[in-house]
């Protein structure tokens, strides 16, 4: 029997005090400047996180020794409102050019100073359709959730 | 049970630590050692204790072997987007901030 698990979307939301225009060109041409560094499948150092502004444009980063990896593509420009992105690193940390997971980033102008972006990354279920481990451990007592969960605790504790 | 073995291999502070590393992405044994102070030999007796309790996985590259997070639970994959988006949007939101008061000196001066 074939099963269908839905994983949420992770969604997020920040307020900028900055035009919409601001907002969309910070977020799309200055990735570099806000990427978390210490979040890269490269194994070198990432010097940069590059997004080509144009539908159908490349998602990558470059290491310090020059060396590339994939992220994704450009699936909908649309300054300064919107822009979706196929993720397509996979759920074993490889550059995999038939998965699409989708982030989607919208720019809403609240005020003329001040834009709210909402964030979505979208699909994650599709990370995990080349494994039926993959499927049944999501739902399994004990599973990789409940573990940090209980990791999370004694952390804390 | 394998929920026993994982908290097992996660008491040992050190080994917690290298576990910890691999939170951001794959590493290699070499990365790791670099960024702890531990040998490469210790690294590699702790991830193979990782292994065995199922909370990390390994894949060759090249003449060497390079480690992550179990993928085998979506949630696992998840949370760390959803940990990785959080830091990203904080720091984006930081940036437009940062370059509007630049602008904004600019104009003035």
């Amino acid at each position: 029997m074939s099963r269908t698990i839905v994983v949420a979307p992770v969604r997020k939301t920040v307020v900028v005090n900055a035009t919409q225009q601001k907002a969309f060109d910070v977020f799309t041409s200055n990735m570099t400047r806000w990427w978390p560094a210490t979040h890269t499948i490269l194994e070198a150092p990432l010097k940069t996180t590059v997004l080509e502004p144009r539908k159908g444009g490349r998602w990558y980063q470059v290491g310090e020794d020059n060396s590339e990896c994939g992220i994704g593509h450009v699936l909908a420009w649309e300054p300064p409102s919107r822009v979706l992105l196929a993720w397509r690193i996979n759920a074993d940390w490889q550059y995999d050019p038939d998965l699409t997971t989708e982030v989607e980033a919208k720019f809403i102008a609240e005020a003329d100073n001040r834009t709210r972006v909402e964030l979505e990354h979208r699909h994650l279920e599709r990370m995990g359709e080349k494994g039926e481990t993959a499927r049944a451990s999501v739902d399994a007592p004990g599973g990789w959730g409940a573990i940090l969960e209980a990791f999370k605790h004694v952390a804390e504790a | 049970m394998a929920y026993e073995t994982a908290l097992a291999a996660l008491a040992d502070p050190t080994r917690r630590r290298v576990f910890e590393e691999l939170r951001t992405g794959p590493r290699s044994v070499g990365a790791i050692a670099q960024r702890l102070p531990v040998s490469r030999p210790a690294v590699s007796q702790h991830l193979k204790v990782l292994k065995e309790a199922g909370l990390v996985a390994d894949r060759p590259e090249g003449t060497r072997r390079v480690y992550h997070l179990d993928p085998k639970g979506l949630a696992a994959i998840r949370r760390w987007l959803d940990q990785f988006w959080d830091e990203a949007m904080s720091a984006f939101q930081q940036e437009v901030e940062r370059q509007t008061e630049t602008d904004e000196e600019g104009k003035s001066s």
